[in-house]
C-alpha cells in the first residue's frame, strides 16, 4: 500500500461523502420534517448531472450549471411539494412508495425522451483541468479539490443557516420533533416548502458536481438513492449532523472497499449497515441513543 | 386485512377454473400471459402477507423472488420439480430469515431503507459475483416434471398449457395456505400488530418474532413464485431481484385494494393486462406505467376495489 | 407478599432526571393510586414498571423474580396488565374482537399459533368474562369504533383484565369522562383492587381520595409523601407543593 496511492483514495473518500451528504441531507430532512419517503430523490440526482450535460453541451462553462442547479431544484421542489407531495404528508408508507416509485419513472422517460438513452462524459472545466501536487510523488486533481471545496463550503452554509437563522431552527425543531411546529405556532406550510425546495437543490447541485467525475447516464440516480438510505440509517434519520458524519463514513469505506477490496466492494456498507443495526439500531448519531 | 366469505371464494373457485380451461379456447401467447400474471399473483400475495396483514411495507421482497428463481440455476440439472421448488422457497426463506433479523430491528421508514438496501445487496450478490452466472442472466435447464418415479414429458406446444396449469395450482394453493392462516391465533395477532404494535406488546405478544415468522414465510412464498417464473422462461436474470419488480408488486397490491387478502390477484391481472393493452399505444411501458401509478395513488387510494364503493 | 416492587428506580433523559429514586410496592388487594402535577414523572413511572423505558437505575421485581431487564412483552405474559392514556384499539373490529385478541396472547405458545381462533374455546371464554366484568357484555358484537368515549375507557380496562394478570397498572383510566362515567369506572376500580394488585395514576382527585388504599405523592421526580388518604390530606407538605396548586 504505497502513500501516494492510500492519500488518494481517502481524498476521494471524502469527496464521495461529501456528496452524499449533500443527497442524504435533504432526504433525511425532508422525512424528518415531513414524514414524507422520497424514492425520487436519487433522480433529482439524476437531473443536476443531466443539466450539467446540457449546459456544458451547449459550450457554456460548468460553473454556470451549479447556480442552475440549484436554482432549477429548488423551483422544481417547490412545484413538487405544493402540486403533489403537500397531499401525502398523512397517507401511509404505501402511497408514498408508489408515488415516488411513479416520479422515478416520470423522470427517466423524460429524460430518454429528451436526451436518449446514451452513456455521455462531461468534461472537466478547462480551468480546472490539472492536477496540484500535494506532496512529492502525489498530486491531485483540481477540480477534484474544487468539488470539496464547494461541498464543504455548502454544508458549512447549512449548518450556519440550520443554527443561526429563525428558519433554520424551526426546521430543526420540526425535524426532531414535527409536533413542535404546532406547539410553537411556526407557519408549517412554509417550512415544508423551504425544506423541499432545499432539499431538491441540494441534491441537483451534487448531481451537477458529479457529473464530469463519473459520466451521465440512466437510472445513475438510483445507486446513490440506495447508497443514500445506507447514509440515513447509519447516520440515524432526521438528523443533519448524523447525515454528515454518516455520508463521511459511507463513502469512505465505499471507496476504500472498491480500492483495496475490489472483489466484496459492492457488500461493503451493507455490510456496515447490518453491523450498526444490530449496535445501534437508532443510528450510530441519533440522539439519546 | 378481510379474508372473502364463502360466496367471494365462490367466485374465486369459478375464476380458477375459467382459467384452468383456456387452453381450449386460448393461443399459447395469450396461455403465457395468463401464466405471467399468475405468478405475479403469487409474488404480490406474497407480499400481501407483509403489507396487508402485517403492516409492513418491504421494498426488498424481490430478492426472495430472485433467489427463489436463482435456485433453479444453483441447483445440479434435472432434479425433479418436487425437490427444486422447496429448495426454492427453503433459499428464499432463509434469506428472508437474515435480511428479516436485521430489517425488522427497526420500523416504519427504516424498515423501507433497510429492506431497500438488503434487497439491492442480494442483487448485488447475484449481479457481481460469479454465483449468479453475470450480469445479462443465465439460462437454466428447466426441473423435471417428475410424480412419484412418472416423469411427465410435454411437448414444446403443450408446454404453456402445463405451466399454466402448474402456476393456477400454485396460487390457488399459496391462497388457501393464506386464507387459513388468517384465520388462526397467529393471523390475528399479525393484523393486531398492524393496528398497534405497542398495544400487542403491552398484552404480552412477542411481536418481534411474530413479524420475523411472517417475514420468512412471505419469502418463501415470493420464492415459489420465482421457481415458478424461472420454469417459465427457462431463464433467469438479477433484474429479478431489482427493487423496481418488488415495487410493481406494491402497486398491484394497491391497485386491487389493501383492505382483501384476494386483492393482490386482482391487482396482478389489473397490472399484466394494463401493461399488454398499453403495448398497443406505445412502447414506452414505464411512462404508461409512471402515469397509472400517479393516476391510482391521486384518484383510487383504495385501488381498483375501491371503485364499486 | 408484595405483587409488584420497585426500588430506587431512576430515569434521566440527557440532563433531565424525570424519575427519582422512587421506591414503590403493590400489594394484591391493595389500590396504590399515584398523584402529582403534571410533569412529576407519573406517566414515566409506569411506563418503567411496564418495561417501555429501562431504568437509568433501579430494580424491579415481581413476586420473586428480578424482571428489571425484561422487555414489555414478557413482563405482560408474566402478570403485567396496563391499560393506556390514549385509546388504542382495532377499530373496525367488534368490541368482543378486541377483548378476545387480548385474551390470545395469554395462550399463544408457538405450538399453538396455527389453531383456529373460531375454535379456541378458552379466549374466547375469557373476553366474555372480562366484558363482563367491566359491564361491556351488551355492547359485545358492536364495533370498537362505535363505542363513546367511556365505554372506550372500559374496553381498554377489559382488554388488560382479558390478560388475566395480577397487577394492573391503569395511566389515567378516568381521563375526558364526564361524571357519570367516571362514577362508573371508580366503581369499576374498587372491585378490580380486590382480585388485582392495581397501580392507578389519576388526576381526578374526588376519585382518587375515595378509592385508593394508599397514595403516594411525587413532585418533580421524587417521592414527596406516601400513606393512606386521610394522612396525605392532612400533610401541610402535600397542600404547598401539590394541592395548593390543582385547587
Amino acid at each position: 500500500m504505497d502513500f501516494p496511492g492510500l492519500a488518494a483514495q481517502l481524498l476521494n473518500g471524502v469527496q464521495h461523502g461529501l456528496l452524499l451528504f449533500l443527497i442524504s441531507s435533504g432526504l433525511t430532512l425532508i422525512f424528518g420534517v415531513m414524514g414524507v419517503i422520497n424514492l425520487a430523490h436519487g433522480s433529482l440526482f439524476m437531473l443536476g448531472a443531466y443539466l450539467a450535460f446540457v449546459v456544458t453541451g451547449m459550450g457554456a462553462p460548468l460553473w454556470l450549471a451549479l447556480p442552475a442547479a440549484m436554482l432549477g431544484g429548488a423551483l422544481l421542489g417547490a412545484v413538487l411539494e405544493r402540486g403533489l407531495f403537500r397531499r401525502f404528508y398523512t397517507r401511509d408508507h404505501l402511497d408514498q412508495v408508489l408515488l415516488t416509485f411513479a416520479l422515478i419513472l416520470l423522470f427517466e422517460e423524460a429524460r430518454s425522451l429528451l436526451l436518449g438513452n446514451d452513456f455521455h462524459s462531461v468534461p472537466v472545466p478547462a480551468l480546472l483541468d490539472f492536477s496540484i501536487p500535494v506532496t512529492e510523488g502525489f498530486a491531485y486533481s483540481a477540480y477534484r479539490f474544487a468539488v470539496l471545496a464547494v461541498c464543504i463550503l455548502v454544508a458549512g452554509l447549512m449548518f450556519l443557516g440550520l443554527e443561526r437563522t429563525r428558519l433554520g431552527s424551526a426546521v430543526r425543531a420540526a425535524a426532531e420533533k414535527p409536533e413542535m411546529v404546532q406547539l410553537l405556532g411556526l407557519d408549517a406550510r412554509r417550512i415544508h416548502l423551504v425544506v423541499f425546495a432545499l432539499g431538491t437543490a441540494l441534491a441537483m447541485l451534487a448531481g451537477a458536481l458529479a457529473a464530469p467525475l463519473l459520466s451521465v447516464y440512466p437510472n445513475m440516480g438510483d445507486g446513490f438513492l440506495i447508497i443514500s438510505f445506507v447514509v440515513v440509517v447509519v447516520g440515524g434519520v432526521g438528523s443533519v449532523a448524523g447525515a454528515f458524519w454518516g455520508a463521511l463514513l459511507i463513502g469512505l469505506v465505499d471507496t476504500l472497499g472498491k480500492a483495496y477490496l475490489p472483489e466484496v466492494a459492492g457488500l461493503s456498507i451493507y455490510v456496515l449497515m447490518a453491523g450498526v443495526l444490530l449496535w445501534r439500531p437508532a443510528g450510530l448519531f441519533a440522539r439519546g441513543a | 386485512m378481510i379474508v372473502a366469505g364463502r360466496r367471494g371464494h365462490l367466485l374465486m373457485a369459478l375464476a380458477a377454473v375459467a382459467i384452468a380451461c383456456l387452453p381450449l379456447v386460448a393461443s399459447n401467447y395469450h396461455l403465457q400471459l395468463a401464466s405471467t400474471a399468475l405468478v405475479a399473483a403469487i409474488f404480490a400475495l406474497s407480499l400481501q402477507l407483509l403489507v396487508g396483514a402485517g403492516g409492513m411495507v418491504s421494498l426488498g421482497h424481490a430478492a426472495f423472488f430472485g433467489i427463489g428463481a436463482y435456485a433453479v440455476h444453483l441447483l445440479p440439472p434435472g432434479l425433479s420439480v418436487l425437490l427444486t421448488l422447496p429448495a426454492a422457497a427453503g433459499l428464499a426463506g432463509a434469506a428472508a430469515l437474515l435480511v428479516g433479523a436485521m430489517a425488522l430491528r427497526t420500523r416504519g421508514f427504516f424498515f423501507l431503507m433497510t429492506t431497500l438496501a438488503f434487497g439491492q445487496m442480494l442483487f448485488f450478490v447475484f449481479h457481481d459475483t460469479p454465483l449468479g452466472g453475470g450480469k445479462d442472466g443465465v439460462f437454466v435447464t428447466r426441473p423435471a416434471l417428475e410424480l412419484l418415479g412418472f416423469v411427465i414429458d410435454v411437448p414444446r406446444r403443450d408446454r404453456p398449457a402445463m405451466l399454466l396449469w402448474l402456476n393456477l395450482g400454485l396460487l390457488v394453493a399459496v391462497y388457501a395456505l393464506l386464507a387459513a392462516l388468517m384465520g388462526t391465533l397467529f393471523g390475528h395477532a399479525l393484523r393486531g400488530i398492524r393496528a398497534n404494535e405497542d398495544r400487542m406488546r403491552a398484552l404480552g405478544y412477542d411481536t418481534g418474532r411474530i413479524k420475523l415468522v411472517a417475514f420468512v414465510l412471505a419469502g418463501a412464498l415470493a420464492g415459489i413464485a420465482g421457481h415458478a417464473q424461472a420454469m417459465a422462461d427457462a431463464f433467469v436474470n438479477p433484474e429479478m431481484l431489482a427493487w423496481h419488480h418488488g415495487a410493481e408488486a406494491l402497486l398491484m397490491i394497491l391497485l386491487g385494494g389493501l383492505g382483501a387478502l384476494h386483492g393482490p390477484i386482482l391487482g396482478a391481472f389489473a397490472f399484466v393486462g394494463l401493461g399488454e393493452a398499453s403495448t398497443l399505444i406505445t412502447e414506452r411501458q414505464r411512462l404508461v406505467e409512471g402515469l397509472v401509478i400517479l393516476a391510482v395513488v391521486l384518484a383510487l387510494p383504495r385501488g381498483l376495489a375501491g371503485l364499486g364503493r | 407478599m408484595n405483587a409488584l416492587e420497585a426500588e430506587g428506580l431512576t430515569r434521566r433523559f440527557g440532563g433531565l432526571t424525570a424519575v427519582a429514586d422512587v421506591s414503590l410496592s403493590l400489594a394484591l388487594g391493595e389500590l396504590h393510586a399515584v398523584i402529582g402535577p403534571n410533569g412529576a414523572g407519573k406517566s414515566t413511572l409506569v411506563n418503567l414498571l411496564a418495561g417501555e423505558l429501562r431504568p437509568s437505575a433501579g430494580r424491579i421485581r415481581l413476586g420473586a423474580e428480578d424482571i428489571t431487564a425484561w422487555p414489555v412483552f414478557r413482563r405482560a405474559r408474566a402478570g403485567i396488565g396496563r391499560s393506556f392514556q390514549r385509546t388504542n384499539l382495532l377499530r373496525e373490529a367488534t368490541v368482543f374482537e378486541n377483548a378476545r385478541l387480548a385474551a390470545q396472547a395469554a395462550v399463544f405458545a408457538p405450538r399453538r399459533w396455527l389453531r383456529a381462533a373460531a375454535r379456541d374455546a378458552e379466549p374466547i371464554e375469557r373476553a366474555g368474562l372480562a366484558l363482563d366484568r367491566v359491564g361491556l357484555a351488551a355492547r359485545a358484537a358492536l364495533p370498537a369504533g362505535s363505542l363513546s368515549h367511556g365505554e372506550m375507557r372500559l374496553l381498554e380496562i377489559a382488554m388488560a383484565l382479558a390478560t388475566r394478570p395480577a397487577v394492573l397498572l391503569l395511566d389515567e383510566p378516568l381521563a375526558g369522562l364526564g361524571p357519570e362515567e367516571g362514577e362508573r369506572v371508580a366503581a369499576l376500580l374498587r372491585g378490580l383492587a380486590r382480585d388485582h394488585a392495581v397501580l392507578l395514576v389519576e388526576h381526578d382527585m374526588d376519585v382518587v381520595f375515595a378509592v385508593a388504599d394508599v397514595l403516594t405523592v411525587m413532585v418533580d421526580g421524587r417521592v414527596l409523601e406516601r400513606g393512606p388518604p386521610s394522612a396525605i390530606r392532612a400533610s401541610a407538605a402535600v397542600r404547598d407543593a401539590y394541592l395548593g396548586h390543582a385547587a
